[in-house]
């Protein structure tokens, strides 16, 4: 059996590596082996990692939420949630400021366009000083749960803003 | 007339600029933002001034810390009192054997810890002399880091430097000390990749969630911390900080966290020690 699952992992690597969008289906969430992608004009992803456009609704979810996103630890939302962060810019009409492309590096990892910032690289796994047990090797998002909040922060236009 | 007219416009839109400018200068300054708050940073210092944590607390927590009969953390220095005196260990001896009254003997200690022990070879924080004493000269059993007799016993100490400015040494033997907790404040760790500076040094007075960043001094240790509903360590802290940034958090009282220690009370030379503290 254990055998039979070390043979499994470079199959399926590899498999990702050829059809990563029916692959990625089946990956738990954060876990590596990650999709690999493209950076262009060195601060943009301009294709999706899932090869589809995420689920806005979603987005908005994992933005909030503690354990994932949780972009309002730092960042002020358009969202009735109270004590949000304020070291980061404020994401009020981002969607006007940046391309789909710019936002996917941002969330995948911020420090390709500014290796001094303090944000955190949401779709990373390795590279990184004693990360504790749990989180070896997994990323803090899942390729689906980026292009959720990739499609969240592309409804934040700048007429949005009171 | 007209030109009059014109004046007189001019000038009451100007009145109400003026108006609005100074409403918006009159904006209170928050308690860490106040010069009379501030103290002069140490030589070298990457802050353009220090401020205690204190001030960073709300009203209601700074007045818990400032009525020693309101504080909690007396609960446990009250304990202290009566350890100082209490025969412990094989060699029949208290600290007071050795010490005599701890408002003497103890008074400017804590402000200049942790030091280099050229008898130990390394950096020692309070706590690591405490232990010290009691297994060697009181053939006692050593305290546990955060055990309630050894928070009791360091806030005790620290009592006695209170309001006395921190004045640690980081030149000759503590110096490579000093630049392993400098190192180790500037690095990047755990999943979200932060260091210390990165929240403390250009982020204080700001929120992350419901936290707000202090300059993230050690000044007011062993500290009650509300978060807790005890008294706490500096080191207990640090491991609180690297499990939230998803980091292995080093042991307590181990030479990495000591240096930290030692990194951190530079940062906060000049600083008066609060010890203990209290905070959220």
């Amino acid at each position: 059996m254990k055998f039979g699952r070390r043979v499994l992992t470079p199959l399926f690597a590899a498999a990702l590596a050829v059809a990563p969008f029916a692959a990625q289906q089946a990956l738990a969430q954060g876990k590596a082996p990650l999709v690999k992608y493209k950076v262009v004009d060195e601060d943009s992803i301009p294709k999706s990692l899932t090869g589809k456009p995420g689920d806005p609704e979603k987005g908005k979810k994992w933005a909030i939420a503690g354990r994932l996103g949780h972009c309002i630890a730092c960042h002020v939302m358009p969202v009735d949630e109270p004590y949000m962060g304020e070291v980061g810019p404020s994401l009020v009409g981002v969607a006007s400021r940046y391309s789909a492309g710019q936002l996917r590096m941002l969330i995948v990892d911020p420090k390709v366009v500014n290796e001094d910032t303090m944000m955190p690289a949401f779709y990373k796994a390795d590279g990184f000083h004693r990360v504790r047990k749990a989180f070896v090797g997994k990323t803090m998002l899942s390729a689906e749960q980026v292009e959720d909040i990739v499609a969240y922060l592309l409804t934040l236009k700048e007429e949005e803003k009171q | 007339m007209l030109r009059i007219s014109i004046a007189a416009v001019a000038l009451a839109a100007f009145a109400i600029g003026a108006v609005s400018g100074a409403a918006a200068d009159d904006k209170p300054l928050q308690p860490w933002e106040r010069k009379e708050n501030h103290v002069k940073p140490p030589k070298g210092s990457p802050l353009d001034y220090l401020v205690s944590g204190y001030w960073f607390r709300t009203p209601k927590t700074r007045a818990l810390q400032d009525d020693d009969f309101e504080n909690p953390a007396f609960l446990w220095v009250e304990q202290a009192e009566s350890e100082w005196t209490t025969v412990d260990g094989k060699a029949g001896k208290s600290c007071s054997s050795c010490h005599d009254a701890v408002e003497k003997s103890m008074k400017g200690v804590s402000a200049r810890y942790p030091v280099y022990s050229a008898k130990n070879k390394k950096m020692m924080a309070i706590t690591h002399q405490v232990n010290y004493c009691r297994e060697n000269y009181m053939k006692a059993k050593k305290w546990k880091w955060e055990s309630d007799k050894m928070l009791g016993m360091t806030s005790l100490i620290g009592l006695q430097s209170r309001g006395m400015p921190v004045n640690v040494s980081i030149d000759g033997p503590a110096k490579k000390f000093f630049e392993a907790g400098e190192k180790f404040y500037h690095q990047r760790r755990g999943q979200f990749d932060l260091a210390c500076v990165h929240c403390h040094q250009g982020n204080f007075g700001m929120y992350i969630r419901a936290d707000f960043l202090s300059q993230g001094h050690s000044n007011g240790f062993p500290t009650y911390r509300l978060k807790w509903q005890k008294l706490g360590s500096l080191h207990r802290r640090f491991r609180g900080c690297n499990n939230n940034i998803r980091a292995v958090p080093y042991k307590r009282g181990s030479p990495e966290y000591t240096n930290l220690e030692l990194y951190l009370a530079w940062r906060g030379q000049g600083l008066k020690v609060e010890a203990p503290s209290v905070r959220q």
